[in-house]
């Protein structure tokens, strides 16, 4: 009797045994099947570019019977590296930039296997300088601020270590504040902007490029520009200029515990806490989409996203995904994404007609 | 407590004074005992303070995301701009585009101004402004569903738009939006009069619970459903990996393995891997899962398997504790009357250290639950609007978000509508996980036994 309760008590315990296995199998073999037909575009990339990106993937959801696309973001680098990591369906079919792809870049994607790249410009974001709503308010130029973040300013026909500690001493126009910048982070496509539209804009209007570039050293006057250029553009590094590695919620974070900071913002995120922030303006001109449009307020740059053409025709919706996002009714000056803070693109026609055309970078089709 | 000695009895005085006399070194002995009490007590009033800032502050901020501003509207489905063609074609009804249905908005705002007697300098399609941006979908779905009520009057509940949402809970003022292009004053006032009316109404949302995520321009309509089925799906991988590999790989270290030095090093590894942060094994998921196996990319499936090996080291530890818990004698006597060694251990040990390894596990699933960092490497963070997964293998397979990842995406965006939400997000995280240690400590509490 016994013997006989033990056989079947063994047996017992090999079943719930084998169960235990079987639903681990059971879940491997759910995940060997996996790599099978993906029925949504993926995108990815660029902070600056997601809320644009997911307010039409959203309308593309609900207008067409393909599934919403899913858009991560991540940064443009971040975003781009991935578009080339090769071509197939575990790879990404879109990458956000919130600026070129760098010819680097392209090549890392040619070693990889993705060589027909699509490129869409869908408009343009407005970078501005924003401090809290109940402080002083500010008209900056590029000079001003060259003067008050530069690591090293031009004094009496000599460049020096920069010592302003406020405002007043960099412009007298301006109230006697400490100077407390906050700005995007190396990793930000904004930061470049920054740097080429701002900084050295006013590394060059205060003089301090020409003593830079008898300074430089380089084989050649290419090399010597640019190693001027990369000596104008970096930053003081006492504290008065803050780098913000996270997204415009941190920097505006930063202002409401700081109330002296002034912080880099994209025009959209300006535009939805009108509350908190005062806009300052560059240059005496307001940042607007109709001022970026027109090209008065000089702090703009152009967003993209690029297309693997390599995926069009295997992924569904992906061609009608990248048409819907530069037809008028959404990129135009009407849609949603002007109304969220996208500057329109005059060219939209010519871009509509690359991405039914479409037509590769490099200019072969 | 109890224990503590009675502090006025100095049993040895060595001077030879009087027991009941206090020598200035039994006084400093006392008042150091005090001084530590006050320490302790300090100690875990300042934690409770805490405790009762961050309670208050969450659901302050986060209590007004499950109530939104809703406004009952009767539209025309006007037939000449909906099925321009008369033959009710459902393949070109759904032709006319979102965009389409927006003047049909403006016209039922005229209607309803014209009928309620309210007075506005409003443009009939700034007067559209005020609701929501879904609410041109809401009506294309309805159409497409019910192509019949074409040319008909019918009664929508639409969500007003954010701003307006923000006015009714005072969040968003007449002062606050004076540099604010989305909204005017002149809005707000028609708000006022449509509230008035009784057409603006502050209802219990329950899409906030059960709808899914909405792009940057309609805060209003972003909800936690669809990340918390990826949530969901996720812990359901854990559960079916990690608690059969987890049990198993202990039960043998604990029972079966010869202890020599490769079985401490294993051990000692084991405790390791429970110390590795988080994002370490989101990077091992990135290139194990998604590189070299081809898993697809945001699938709860991954994130499950990513969760699974933050989790066992938590499970393999608790369950090896319980084993361990178990006195030696039931083990003995087992053996003592004939049973071999695995049905000492199936039949008498594991169902003893039961409760110990469930609640070892509960609490290892709510800490996987509230994990994002390894999230953010396999692609569950970001825009993920994907609508519930009609059947298990889509919901392990097509992409989607998981709670905590919604949140710290909402945390992000500009809109501060936003913020509300991922505060209401927290709450729904909070009540997850206080439910899940709650049945733990129930499990603990009824069946574990004490030797």
């Amino acid at each position: 009797m016994g013997m006989i309760t033990t056989s079947t008590y063994t047996k017992e315990t090999d079943m719930s045994f084998v169960k235990l296995t079987s639903s681990a199998l059971a879940i491997a073999a759910v995940s060997a099947t996996a790599a099978a037909a993906r029925d949504q575009v993926q995108v990815a990339g660029s902070s600056t570019v997601l809320p644009y990106a997911s307010i039409v993937a959203e309308a593309f959801g609900e207008n067409f019977d393909f599934p919403t696309p899913v858009v991560e973001s991540g940064g443009s680098s971040a975003g781009l590296k991935r578009f080339c990591e090769g071509v197939g369906e575990n790879t990404i079919d879109i990458a956000n930039a919130s600026r070129k792809i760098k010819d680097n870049e392209i090549a890392a994607c040619a070693d990889n296997g993705v060589t027909d790249i699509i490129e869409v410009r869908i408009g343009y974001d407005g970078i501005v300088f924003a401090s809290d709503i109940k402080g002083n308010s500010f008209e900056f130029t590029p000079t001003d601020w060259f003067l008050a973040l530069s690591d090293k300013v031009l004094v009496d026909g000599k460049l020096v270590e920069n010592t302003f500690k406020t405002w007043d001493q960099v412009n007298p126009h301006f109230p006697a504040q400490d100077i407390q910048a906050f700005v995007p982070g190396t990793k930000h496509g904004t930061r470049e902007v920054f740097e080429d539209k701002v900084i050295l804009a006013g590394c060059e209007a205060t003089g301090a490029f020409e003593h830079l570039l008898v300074a430089a050293e380089g084989d050649s006057d290419k090399a010597k520009k640019k190693a001027a250029e990369k000596a104008c553009i970096s930053l003081r590094t006492d504290g008065r200029s803050v780098d913000i590695d996270g997204d415009y919620t941190e920097t505006l974070a930063r202002i409401e515990s700081n109330k002296d900071g002034i912080g880099v913002f994209g025009l959209a995120f300006y535009e939805n806490n009108t509350d908190k922030l005062q806009v300052a303006t560059m240059s005496g001109v307001v940042p607007s989409t109709e001022s970026i449009a027109t090209g008065e307020y000089p702090v703009s740059r152009p967003l993209y996203f690029y297309v693997k053409k390599a995926h069009i025709g295997v992924i569904p919706g992906l061609k009608d995904y990248a048409e819907f996002f530069v037809a008028d009714e959404i990129a135009g000056p009407d849609g949603p994404l002007s109304e969220y803070g996208l500057v329109a693109d005059p060219d939209l026609a010519d871009t509509q007609a690359a991405v039914a055309d479409e037509k590769v970078m490099g200019g072969s089709m | 407590m109890t224990d503590t000695p009675d502090t006025n009895a100095t049993p040895h005085s060595k001077h030879g004074a009087s027991l009941l006399e206090l020598t200035p070194r039994t006084k400093r002995r006392n008042a150091a005992e005090r001084r530590f009490r006050m320490y302790g007590m300090a100690a875990i009033a300042s934690g409770l303070i805490m405790l009762v800032i961050l309670v208050v502050n969450i659901f302050g901020a986060g209590m007004g995301a499950f109530q939104q501003t809703f406004m009952t509207l009767d539209v025309e489905l006007l037939e000449a701009k909906l099925d321009k063609k008369g033959n009710r074609d459902i393949a070109d009804i759904k032709k006319v585009s979102t965009f389409g249905y927006a003047p049909l908005l403006a016209n039922a705002f005229e209607t309803l101004v014209a009928k309620d007697g309210i007075e506005t300098d409003l443009s009939p399609k700034k007067m559209g402004k005020l609701l929501s941006k879904g609410a041109a979908a809401q009506m294309r779905n309805y159409v497409i569903k019910n192509p019949d009520e074409i040319g008909k009057t019918v009664t929508f509940k639409f969500l007003t738009n954010s701003r307006v949402d923000g006015y009714m809970k005072g969040r968003v003022t007449r002062d606050s939006i004076a540099n604010d292009k989305s909204i005017s004053v002149t809005q707000l006032d028609l708000v006022d009069q449509l509230v008035a009316a009784g057409a603006i109404k502050k209802r219990v949302n329950l899409d906030f619970i059960l709808g899914s995520d909405a792009s940057d321009q309609r805060p209003e309509a972003a909800g936690m459903g669809v990340s918390m089925v990826g949530s969901l799906f996720m812990m359901l991988v854990v559960l079916a990996l990690a608690l059969p590999i987890g049990v198993a790989a202990s039960i043998y270290l604990e029972e079966f393995a010869p202890k020599n030095w490769i079985t401490d090093v294993i051990e000692v590894n084991i405790s390791n891997l429970a110390a590795v942060p988080s994002i370490v094994f989101g990077i091992l998921g990135l290139s194990v899962f998604i590189n070299y196996m081809h898993l697809p990319m945001s699938a709860p499936l991954v994130g499950g398997l990513v969760l699974t090996l933050m989790t066992l080291p938590t499970i393999i530890i608790s369950t090896r504790a319980s084993l361990k818990s178990v006195p030696p004698s039931i083990r003995d006597a087992a053996l003592g009357v004939g049973a071999s060694k695995m049905q000492a251990v199936f039949h008498h040990v594991l169902p003893l250290a039961a409760p110990g390894i469930l609640t070892g596990t509960i609490i290892g699933l709510a800490q996987a639950l509230g994990e994002t960092a390894p999230l953010l490497l396999i692609g569950m963070v970001g825009f993920i609007a994907s609508n519930p997964p009609d059947s298990i293998a889509a919901g392990l397979m097509s992409p989607n978000s998981a709670m905590p990842a919604q949140i710290y995406e909402w945390a992000k965006r500009a809109d501060p509508a936003f913020y509300e939400r991922a505060w209401g997000g927290i709450i729904i995280l909070l009540v997850f996980l206080i439910t899940m240690n709650t049945v733990a400590v129930i499990l603990r509490r009824r069946f574990e036994r004490r030797w």
